[in-house]
């Protein structure tokens, strides 16, 4: 399997990248606090008396990746086209495929490091009552893939522009979309202006609607589906970015 | 080994490289000249893969490198302009990266790292970081990534371009040692270099092979090839010049310095000189005292000035 070989290098080169730059360390860190400081004091999980995860933690990872996998995914190709690598990179003897998805997989993998980390609220949660673990599960499932959809969307901004900045904020725009078309002060207001089907539409494209049955303990072949279609679309938009800007 | 044909790129109403054809065989080290923004660059850019061409082939060893990119860029090394390296590995990760994806592992793997290090002299810094190199440290790296692979075809876009003398110098010997079994271009706009490192040279200008040659080849299109040069002694100028030209066999003379009574002048040969100019215009020298007489083996860079400049630009000079 020389194809899953040559993914593998990329991947475990850009796993290399992120662990010596300081970047990985600040993420995982600020991600720890974020998730720690709104699942305790903001949510108020000890106050609740409820021995689940779902709305205290869960509930904000959606907005938590809204600006921390951006900030993950910006480098990626932008980095690559400013430094000239990215020269290097495609003359060697591999596809431009497999060069998008062993860069997306080691930062995918980071993620679910970083959401690994956050462990001790399942023993936190385990140690005071007796949640449905099951659940927490699948919405660990979900959440890892939500990251992945948010992940790929920020390569093709990454794709787009020599400037991590740029592709940062291009990336948190177009995720924001995918949060709002699920938010539900958004959907009221749709609902009120456009018909029934417009709106089921637009939050048929919404990341929460397809968070929601993880965070219910329900793996939907749609919502995987969904996350997997996304990340798909956005690494296929990826490389004809790629295809394009040497077209000339 | 390279085989180029009608070799075409056009950026947006640019057309940056206009029908360039070439061939390189393993032996040959074939220097790509041109000034700036001539389409060197762009031009190895797609013998390497990395830009598609709008029109023409490139093939590597049989294998187009459209058609077939993988295996044609298996036989290639490339070290791009500036030298690109990711900053953020050590000498010897980024190294151990090159050779991985060039499909080679274990103790293959190691051996090829071993010896690009001693070839590239990179042994000092091989645990530093690519971003703390000098320049010179860098280009080594880079372009030690390249020949990781002992490739057959090697791609140099400015090797020794940052470098001082003596890494110019490394870097010249060890393209001319890897020529004698590889097929390898590379461009550059040092003249010297051509002469020091070709087997063949070809000057590009506006996207367009403008001259293609050996060095030698090249040379004797300058004007100064075969002309004399004599500094003598004692003798006012215009005696000189005006015995030269009466030399059958010259074609015109220039002064050229006159300082602290000694005349040098230039003698520029008739068509059908040849060899005998030396020769005549020592006959005619002989009562004064010489203290130079020598022919000029012709100048590329004169050349490459009269072939590359534009035609306004050579009136005004």
């Amino acid at each position: 399997m020389n194809t899953w070989r040559n993914v593998w290098t990329i991947t475990k080169r850009e796993l290399g990248a992120y662990f010596t730059s300081p970047l990985a360390y600040i993420f995982i860190v600020i991600f720890l606090l974020l998730c720690g400081f709104f699942t305790f004091f903001v949510a108020r999980f000890l106050d609740a008396g409820e021995a689940s995860l779902v709305r205290p933690f869960f509930d904000w990872h959606p907005w938590f990746y809204l600006f921390l996998v951006p900030a993950v995914g910006m480098r990626l190709w932008a980095e690559e086209r400013r430094v000239g690598t990215i020269e290097l990179l495609l003359t060697m003897p591999i596809t431009a495929w497999q060069a998008i998805v062993g860069k997306f997989l080691a930062s995918w993998l980071f993620l679910g490091l970083a959401l690994v980390l956050t462990f001790p609220m399942v023993m936190t949660v385990n140690y005071l009552g007796s949640p449905d673990n099951g659940v927490i599960l699948t919405a660990y499932v979900g959440s890892w893939l939500m990251a992945g959809a948010y992940l790929a969307i920020s390569c093709v901004a990454s794709a787009l522009t020599r400037s991590q900045v740029v592709s940062f904020i291009i990336a948190v725009m177009i995720c924001l979309f995918l949060i709002l078309a699920g938010y539900p002060p958004v959907i009221n207001v749709l609902e009120q202006f456009a018909s029934g089907h417009l709106a089921d539409f637009v939050t048929s494209f919404s990341v929460m609607t397809h968070f929601e049955g993880f965070q219910k303990g329900v793996l939907d072949s749609r919502d995987i589906l969904f996350f997997l279609s996304v990340i798909g679309f956005s690494l296929f938009t990826t490389s004809v970015i790629l295809r394009t800007h040497r077209a000339g | 080994m390279i085989k180029v044909q009608n070799l075409a790129k056009t950026f947006g109403a640019k057309r940056a490289v206009d029908g360039v054809s070439f061939s390189v065989d393993r032996g040959e080290v074939l220097g790509f000249l041109g000034p700036n923004g001539a389409g060197k660059s762009t031009t190895m850019r797609m013998v390497t893969g990395f830009l598609p061409p709008s029109g023409g082939t490139a093939s590597i060893g049989g294998f187009d490198i459209v058609e077939h990119p993988i295996q044609a860029k298996r036989l290639m090394g490339y070290l791009p302009e500036n030298a690109p390296a990711y900053t953020d590995m050590t000498v010897y990760g980024f190294l151990n990266f090159a050779a991985e994806i060039r499909g080679l592992s274990g103790d293959a793997k190691k051996q090829a790292v071993t010896r690009v290090v001693e070839m590239c002299f990179l042994e000092p810094v091989l645990h530093q970081s690519v971003e703390t190199l000098s320049k010179g440290y860098r280009h080594r790296t880079c372009f030690a990534q390249s020949i990781i692979h002992d490739p057959d075809v090697l791609v140099l876009d400015e090797p020794t371009d940052g470098l001082d003398p003596n890494q110019k110098h490394e870097i010249r010997q060890l393209i001319r040692r890897m020529g004698q079994k590889k097929a390898i271009i590379f461009s550059t706009h040092i003249l010297e270099e051509v002469d020091a490192v070709c087997s063949r040279a070809i000057i590009i200008d506006r996207g367009r092979i403008v001259a293609n040659g050996t060095p030698q080849e090249l040379r004797q299109k300058s004007e100064w090839a075969g002309a004399v040069t004599l500094r003598v002694k004692g003798v006012a100028s215009s005696a000189v010049t005006a015995r030269l030209g009466q030399v059958p066999l010259v074609k015109r003379v220039t002064l050229v310095e006159e300082k602290d009574g000694r005349v040098t002048v230039r003698a520029f040969p008739r068509s059908d000189a040849n060899s005998a100019l030396a020769q005549a215009v020592g006959e005619a020298a002989r009562e004064w005292q010489i203290e130079q007489l020598h022919s000029e083996e012709g100048r590329l860079d004169e050349v490459f000035r009269s072939i590359t400049m534009p035609d306004t630009a050579k009136e005004a000079a």
